[in-house]
Formats: structure tokens, C-alpha cells, sequence
């Protein structure tokens, strides 16, 4: 590790650190009521779960509209698991077993199916979230359409913001790693990649089932949060509402996601004073956007520290700021 | 028995086979899966809703003033939300396309309420008996309405010059302009015809379930885009083909008592299809190029 990296790096932890204070010392002085907490903590599980879909659809290129049936398999079994072990070990135990069971799924579908291209693999992907909901509301054990009641809490806000922060340095990491250079080699020409010896689908697969573990673990979350889960819960729409984060965002601009995904939790806040016209609202400024800015809000690029505090020392990072 | 699931079946695929039509040949012609293309179907609900209910016209002329509507809104969505994002990601399309979705129906719901209105009863149901069938008049009403769109449909697409320029957009949008094909005449006309036979579909299913509501395009949308794919995207006979498959396999899984599993067992055989042959049924399988 050079000196500017280490010096790069405290600048994202002093950053993460200014945030953290920020929200403890707007709770203290009763700037974020509880309804502002709610808010914060739903962007934070937003965000793990859009973080993932980036890497999916951003970083390997791949169109998956299924985001939702991987959040509803780590919803069920947080709510499964803590109902019965109501103890924080029994949270922690279940967010890993539903990040497994959910990261075996998206492997077992995600071999045969990531052979597809483009809008093919969005409708298979699509087809296999739908019957997970299916499957999930006709089980006796995940009892039915009604859903899960009064799943123990422990969810808070410190928890959420620990795992977005950890979700984030994993994919970024990832997307640095020879890993992550040949998952982005296959999005922008798999035959070229493939030519070269890359295995496509492997990486496809790699990056698929990751996306899915981060939703499992977002839906882990926000089971133990809202401590009631339903297959309502996981329709198309919210796989949708994912994908709008990620594509508002830019496509492959993990700080992209983060900042859209905080910027639509807020927009929601303000929304509500709309009332019923609320959604129509929110369907106007969705395309307003995307005809004004088709590439989303940062594009490809990244929101880079080091460009704005260490200009001068930026060398390798010209390359990534010419394709944006 | 089977004959008579076959009948329904037959039913109600005629109207997700008029709603895949549209889709597919909106995704043939631009690429897009236009997710507006369900609430569409809707709108056409809710103005052959007015037409009857405040109106008081033959259901025949409500249906074609319904039609006529919708086409003008198909091209006017089109010219607003997506002919700007042409040159754009495709993703960006897609977003629009939601963003267009949302506002039909939630815009509905703002206007007229999100409860299901009760459709008029314009056309008298009489019931006839064949042997052990029976299918009514509605029924058969649906089922030749769809038959004589499409058969228009195919009219227009392979004897018309509009059709000869939609086939020669598709199939090379770039030879097409240098033969002086208006593409931008053509996509319109595309969004017209695809959005009158939506249209058409949403008025025959409210008078065959007697209530409309400003959601209920957005599952009946989902199944004619699976329809679409099933037959073979981009494919007019492959759509119809799969409209009336995917109809049919509802009511026979409802028939076997599945009917909790019902889209379940769509949207599985239609994953075998897209392994087994990624292109649908009718599909080409086209060489890659480098």
C-alpha cells in the first residue's frame, strides 16, 4: 500500500465517520424522530439490496428483473429462524442462512439461465422471482399469503449502516480484483473476453449470486425491521424499485446507487405530503430524469475523493473518468 | 371436459394474444418491452367504460371510438417519453416506459379511484348448450373479435406500404432510412396499431368479467409479454400462438385443481422454452457476428 492510498482511504473512513456522528447527533437533539430513523434505515436496506443489483446488471452486464424473489428468501428465513430463536446469535445465524440458501438459488438457476442474453435473461429472471413469491405463499411453513406476524426486532440503525458500508467495500473491492476486471471485461464484450480465455459464464455466475446474497441479507434485515414479512411483499414491483435506484443512479456507479438511493428516500418523505397524488408525482420526475438524463445521475463514473481532496495524484484513476 | 377447458382457454388467450401482439411489435420494431403496454389495455377499459356507461353506445362502436383513442395516446406516449431516449441506453427506455406505467395507473386511481367499477352489461349474456359444452355469446363475441383483428392486423402488416415499412424498420432500421422510410412515421404507427389492439383486449375481458380497475393491467401485461416471448419475439403469428398457449395452460392448470400454482407453471414452461430454445417457439436462431 503507497501512501496516497492510505491517505485515499482515511479520507472515505473520516467521511463514513462525519456521517455516523451526524445522525447520532441529529437523534440527540431530536432533528431525526423516530419516523426520520424509519427513513434512514429503509434507504440503508434499499441501498444493500441496490448495491447488489449494481453489480449484477452494472458490473457484469446482466439484466435481472428477479432482484425481489432473493430479497423474499432472506426475509423468510430471518422471520422463520428468529421466531423461533428469538436471540440476536439466531439473527446473525439467519441472515447466513438465508444469504446461502439465497446464493445456492441464484446458483442453480443462474447457470442454465445466465446463457441468455439481454431481455431473455430479464424475463427468466423475472419468471424464477415470481415462482419463488408463488412458492412462498402456497408453503404451509412460510403460512401463506398472509405472511409472518410479530418477527423479534433487532434491526437498528447502527446495524443497517454497518452492513451498507461492509456491502459497499466488498463489491468495490470485488470490481478492483482480477475478479472483478474480468466480470467487467464479459459486460463490455463478451466475445472479445471470452477470446481471451475468460470463462463468461463463471464470472456471470460470480457476480449473480453475490447480487443475490446482498438482497438476501437486505431482505434479512428488513423482515427483522418492519417484523412482518408477505409475499405481497416481493412482487415485481419491488424488484423494480431496485432497479430504479440503480438506474437512476447510472449503471456501474456503486456511488451512484448510494447517493440515488438516499436521494429517493428523501424524495419519498417530501412525497408524502402529497398524499394520493404522491405516486403520480413520482412517475413524472422518473421520467423527467431519465429524458434529461438517459446515463443516469453520475453515469459510469464515480464520486471520487480522491479527485476532489488529492487532484494532483489521481494518475490511474484518468482511465476510468474517459469511458464515463 | 378438456374440450371445454380448451374453449376457455381459447378465451382468454384471444385477449392476452391481442395484448401480445402489441408487445411484440413494439420490442420488433424498437427493442423496447414497453411496460405502459398493460395500462393501455387498461385506458381502453376505462374509455369503452364511458362510452357505454355515459354514452350509452353499441358496444361495436365503443369498442372502435376505444381503439381509435388509444392509438392516438400509444403514438402520443411514444413521441413524449420515448422517441427523445432513441439514441440512449435501453435501460433508460425501460425506466421511461415504468415511469409511463406508474402514471397511467396511478394517475387512474387518482382521478377515478382505485376501486373496481362494475363494466355495463352492453351486450346480453345468452348462454348456448352444445352436448355437455357451453360457451356464450360473450365468449364467442371475444373470440371472433380478436380472429377478425388480427387477421386486419396481418392485412395491414404484409399488403399495406405502412406494413412493407414496419417490416423494413425492423429488420434494419438503417437500410430502412436510406430507402427513405420515414422511421419516425413508422415507430408511431407501430405504437397506433399495437395500442388499439390493447385497447380492444381491455374492453373484451370487462365485458367477460364485468369490473374493471386501474391495476388490472399490470398482471394480464406481465403474462402477453411472457406470450410474446414464449412464441418468439418480434414474430406477429408467434405472438398469437403464444397468447392462446399461456391461456390455455391457466385453465388447464386450473382444471387439475393447480389454479394457486397457475402462473407459477407459466412462468416455468416458459424458462424450459427460453433454455431449450432462447428464441420462442416460432423463433429463428440467428449466428452471431463479431
Amino acid at each position: 500500500m503507497d501512501k496516497a492510498h492510505i491517505k485515499y482511504t482515511l479520507s472515505w473512513a473520516t467521511l463514513t465517520l462525519m456521517i455516523i456522528i451526524l445522525i447520532f447527533v441529529m437523534t440527540m437533539f431530536g432533528i431525526i424522530g423516530p419516523y426520520g430513523m424509519t427513513t434512514i434505515v429503509l434507504i440503508g436496506i434499499n441501498l444493500i439490496a441496490a448495491v447488489g443489483l449494481n453489480l449484477v446488471i452494472g458490473m457484469s452486464g446482466q439484466f435481472s428483473l428477479g432482484h425481489a424473489g432473493f430479497m423474499a428468501i432472506g426475509a423468510y428465513a430471518t422471520a422463520l429462524i428468529v421466531t423461533s430463536v428469538p436471540t440476536i446469535f439466531g439473527f446473525i445465524i439467519s441472515l447466513f442462512v438465508g444469504a446461502i440458501l439465497s446464493g445456492i438459488v441464484a446458483l442453480i438457476v443462474g447457470i442454465p439461465t445466465l446463457r441468455l442474453r439481454g431481455d431473455y435473461l430479464a424475463i427468466a429472471t423475472l419468471g424464477v422471482s415470481e415462482i419463488i413469491r408463488i412458492l412462498i405463499m402456497n408453503f404451509k411453513i412460510t403460512r401463506g399469503p398472509a405472511g409472518i406476524f410479530a418477527i423479534p426486532a433487532f434491526v437498528n440503525w447502527q446495524v443497517v449502516f454497518g452492513l451498507g458500508v461492509l456491502s459497499i467495500i466488498i463489491v468495490v473491492n470485488l470490481v478492483r480484483s482480477p475478479t472483478g476486471r474480468a466480470i467487467i471485461a464479459v459486460r463490455d464484450n463478451e466475445i472479445a473476453a471470452e477470446s481471451l480465455g475468460i470463462n463468461t459464464t463463471k464470472y456471470k455466475v460470480i457476480a449473480f449470486v453475490l447480487g443475490a446474497i446482498l438482497a438476501a441479507i437486505a431482505g434479512g434485515l428488513r423482515a427483522s425491521f418492519i417484523q412482518s414479512v408477505s409475499p405481497q411483499d416481493f412482487t415485481f414491483m419491488q424488484s423494480i424499485t431496485i432497479l430504479i435506484i440503480v438506474v437512476l443512479g447510472g449503471i456501474g456507479s456503486i456511488s451512484g446507487t448510494v447517493l440515488t438511493a438516499v436521494a429517493l428516500g428523501i424524495l419519498d418523505v417530501v412525497l408524502q405530503n402529497f398524499g394520493s397524488l404522491r405516486m403520480v408525482v413520482y412517475a413524472v420526475v422518473l421520467i423527467i430524469v431519465m429524458l434529461f438524463r438517459p446515463q443516469g445521475l453520475l453515469g459510469r463514473s464515480e464520486f471520487s475523493l480522491k479527485k476532489m481532496l488529492f487532484d494532483s495524484g489521481g494518475d490511474h484513476d484518468k482511465g476510468r473518468s474517459k469511458d464515463a | 371436459m378438456i374440450i371445454q377447458q380448451l374453449i376457455n382457454g381459447m378465451i382468454l388467450g384471444s385477449v392476452y394474444a391481442l395484448l401480445a401482439l402489441g408487445y411484440t411489435m413494439v420490442y420488433g420494431i424498437i427493442k423496447l418491452i414497453n411496460f405502459a403496454h398493460g395500462d393501455i389495455y387498461m385506458l381502453g377499459a376505462y374509455f369503452g367504460y364511458f362510452f357505454l356507461r355515459v354514452l350509452h353506445l353499441n358496444f361495436f362502436i365503443a369498442l372502435i371510438f376505444s381503439m381509435a383513442i388509444c392509438a392516438v395516446l400509444g403514438m402520443l406516449i411514444e413521441f413524449i417519453a420515448y422517441r427523445p431516449l432513441r439514441h440512449s441506453p435501453r435501460i433508460a427506455v425501460l425506466i421511461s416506459a415504468l415511469g409511463v406505467s406508474f402514471l397511467l395507473e396511478n394517475g387512474m386511481s387518482y382521478l377515478f379511484g382505485s376501486d373496481k367499477r362494475s363494466f355495463p352489461q352492453a351486450i346480453k349474456t345468452i348462454q348456448y348448450h352444445f352436448g355437455s359444452l357451453q360457451i356464450s355469446n360473450i365468449q364467442i363475441i371475444i373470440i371472433t373479435t380478436a380472429i377478425i383483428l388480427m387477421i386486419l392486423l396481418n392485412i395491414i402488416v404484409k399488403k399495406t406500404k405502412m406494413g412493407r415499412a414496419m417490416r423494413a424498420v425492423s429488420a434494419d432500421e438503417e437500410a430502412a432510412i436510406l430507402m427513405g422510410i420515414n422511421v419516425n412515421r413508422t415507430i408511431s404507427f407501430t405504437f397506433a396499431i399495437g395500442s388499439a389492439l390493447a385497447a380492444a383486449g381491455g374492453m373484451l375481458i370487462g365485458l367477460y368479467y364485468n369490473n374493471i380497475d386501474p391495476l388490472m393491467g399490470m398482471t394480464p401485461g406481465i403474462k402477453a409479454f411472457v406470450a410474446a416471448v414464449l412464441g418468439g419475439i418480434g414474430i406477429i403469428p408467434g405472438a398469437a400462438l403464444g397468447g392462446w398457449l399461456i391461456g390455455i395452460l391457466e385453465t388447464m392448470t386450473q382444471a387439475v385443481g393447480l389454479s394457486n400454482y397457475k402462473d407459477a407453471v407459466v412462468y416455468a414452461i416458459l424458462i424450459i422454452i427460453l433454455l431449450l430454445k432462447p428464441t420462442g417457439i416460432l423463433g429463428k436462431n440467428k449466428r452471431e457476428k463479431v
